[in-house]
């Protein structure tokens, strides 16, 4: 799932950096929030482990091997901020130096695999887990199915991600300059290779970590009890996260009633470019997708982007706000709160 | 032994990448022409050449920057050998699987008929050689940029751009420490291969995997709190102090004059 450069437009590499940007800054204030003189060398260490963890080589059947993320896991084991700071840190390392995942391409891939995989994992295995003691079996089932769902979810990102290349980026022509296939073709096929393959092997992989630090370090696994507060706080961004994800799959599934609409689509943009070709094209196509599933799809695809730039524009206002707001309130009451605590 | 091959691909994972890094701190100590520019330079300069490699939109310029490359490459004491291994094997040929489809699946004009039904189109092959292409250029970029710098200046150069410092003192820690726990890992792993004489099944190797995991994630887990009590004991109080003392000189002027040359000639060129 490294995208490498040359995969995204420099213009989503940009969209996705100031995607990310604001969970950075989130896990940084969340982190140094809790600063102790400890947190560099455990962040250090543990983004060593997921750097180590990325590496090792996972049978799976039919005798190939695969390889985890672990973002889950990290997320399970450190809280989900650190995991998002530990995980960016080892993706950082893994694409400056060893040219695994691009440059340009960090913002989309911390994105994918440091932000929403394991905050979508976390939320799930929260939920699942909720209030169990360190030895439930609960709580390898929630990192089963989190672990699972979470890199379902990063994998659907980079899917959308690369799927939006070429009807948003190509030269007058019609030659695609970056990634190559459309939402038709991407989307599916990073989720069936990671509904069918990297999910199972993910999730075995984070299952049977967990399951045996229960046994043995039961201590890694209790040591992240959130307060209630943050609990609820979860749930919301969760929440956001489930419903941002969501929306893609709505769009779709009201694309394909558009019947008609999809049909003429194809006509005014074959004509558009490529007169030439159209005759040929036009007879061409119906045999492989007699539906004109492809390039309806194209069509949609700009709601989708509208819809994510949507979400992360809001949640980055409501973010800042929230913020600014919630400084007002702590400066109104700090002075209070200090008289509180020299009685 | 079919049932072993995860741990010798483990195995030889983990010593390409500690082999990679030797060989890397030995040519960025190297005196070749880009070892010898300051490194914060050199980390913007390669930022912008990537950004403008993602920006080209002709394949001949694409090329046109790949032979420039190697002739950095050349200049800076690298051996095209080592070079064009380290650039081509993996994300290209990876690349190139990935791109082949496009060329029958992207629509336009034709441009090759195969066996009569099947068309390649021009569009197709444009965009299959613009990934390639662009892929290439970027990877080699950025290999370039780490070959010819220690990781230290790196940091340093990360430091200087307004990096938080929390995440350049994590980025430095990790990266000392990862290579003691790949060779940890490497240990068990060589410790496994030479115990096992039969094969086990698929799913017995997965548990074993799941408690080597786990061992590794305590043993960092504890290798923090030594790794703390070190600094602790070295007056550690919550921050890291580095020496840096990096002056641009003359060289770097005429790198970065060549650099900002070389990008404006790039769009220049593109938009002939």
């Amino acid at each position: 799932m490294h995208i490498p450069d040359g995969y995204l437009s420099p213009v989503t590499c940009g969209v996705m950096y100031a995607a990310s940007t604001p969970f950075w800054a989130t896990a940084v204030s969340r982190v140094r929030k809790t600063l102790t003189a400890r947190t560099v060398p455990v962040l250090a260490l543990f983004s060593a482990f997921s750097f180590v963890l990325m590496m090792f080589n996972i049978p799976i059947p039919g005798g190939t091997t695969a390889h985890a993320v672990g973002a889950t896991l990290l997320a399970i084991v450190l809280g989900p901020w650190p995991a998002v700071l530990g995980i960016s840190t080892a993706l950082g390392i893994q694409a400056l130096f060893f040219g695994d995942g691009g440059l340009l391409t960090l913002g989309a891939n911390c994105f994918n695999m440091a932000i929403v995989m394991p905050l979508v994992g976390y939320f799930i295995y929260k939920v699942i887990s909720s209030n169990s003691d360190a030895f439930s079996p609960r709580r390898t089932i929630g990192a089963v199915i989190g672990s699972y769902m979470g890199i379902v979810a990063a994998a659907a990102c980079a899917g959308i991600e690369l799927g939006i290349q070429p009807a948003l980026f190509h030269t007058a022509g019609g030659t695609p300059l970056y990634a190559p296939y459309t939402i038709g073709v991407a989307l599916p096929a990073m989720l069936i290779a990671h509904l069918a393959m990297a999910g199972p092997v993910e999730a075995v992989v984070t299952g049977g970590v967990v399951a045996y630090l229960q046994r043995t370090h039961s201590s890694l696994i209790k040591a992240d009890t959130p307060k209630k507060k943050e609990g609820k706080l979860w749930l919301l961004w969760g929440g956001l996260a489930v419903a941002a994800l969501a929306t893609p799959i709505g769009l779709l599934a009201s694309g394909t009633a558009w019947g008609e609409w999809g049909v003429d689509e194809l006509k005014t943009m074959g004509l558009g470019s490529i007169p030439q070709g159209l005759q040929k094209l036009v007879g061409w196509w119906p045999a492989p997708m007699p539906d004109y599933g492809l390039p309806r799809m194209a069509a949609v695809i700009g709601y989708i982007l509208s819809a994510f730039v949507g979400v992360i524009l809001i949640v980055t206002l409501t973010w800042l706000l929230g913020r600014w707001l919630s400084r007002k309130n702590t400066l109104k009451q700090k002075a209070p709160i200090k008289e509180e605590s020299s009685d | 032994m079919k049932g072993n091959d995860f741990l010798t691909k483990s195995i030889s994972g983990f010593s390409r990448v500690l082999e990679s890094v030797v060989a890397a701190e030995d040519i960025s100590r190297a005196p070749g022409l880009l070892q010898g520019i300051d490194p914060r330079v050199k980390l913007v300069s390669f930022l912008l050449f990537i950004v403008g490699v993602s920006l080209v939109h002709s394949l001949p310029v694409l090329g046109g920057i790949f032979v420039l490359i190697i002739l950095l490459s050349l200049t800076s004491k690298i051996s095209p050998g080592f070079f064009l291994k380290r650039v081509l094997i993996f994300v290209p040929i990876f690349t190139l699987v990935i791109a082949v489809p496009a060329l029958f699946l992207t629509h336009g004009q034709p441009l090759v008929h195969l066996f009569g039904k099947i068309i390649i189109t021009r569009q197709g092959a444009l965009s299959a050689g613009f990934l390639l292409l662009r892929v290439t250029d970027s990877l080699s970029l950025g290999v370039l940029l780490v070959l010819t710098t220690p990781w230290a200046n790196v940091l340093a150069a990360l430091r200087w751009v307004r990096m938080p410092a929390l995440i350049v003192d994590i980025l430095g820690m990790t990266y000392r420490y990862m290579f003691l726990l790949l060779h940890s890992a490497n240990s068990m792993f060589l410790a496994r291969r030479s115990r096992v004489i039969g094969s086990f099944s698929g799913s017995e190797n997965r548990r074993w995997l799941g408690r080597a995991l786990a061992t590794t994630m305590v043993k960092s887990q504890r290798l923090s709190e030594d790794v703390y009590l070190a600094m602790l004991a070295r007056g550690y109080q919550g921050e890291v102090r580095v020496l840096q003392d990096f002056r641009l000189q003359r060289r770097d002027f005429i790198w970065i004059i060549f650099s900002l040359a070389a990008i404006v000639t790039l769009f220049w060129v593109s938009r002939l």
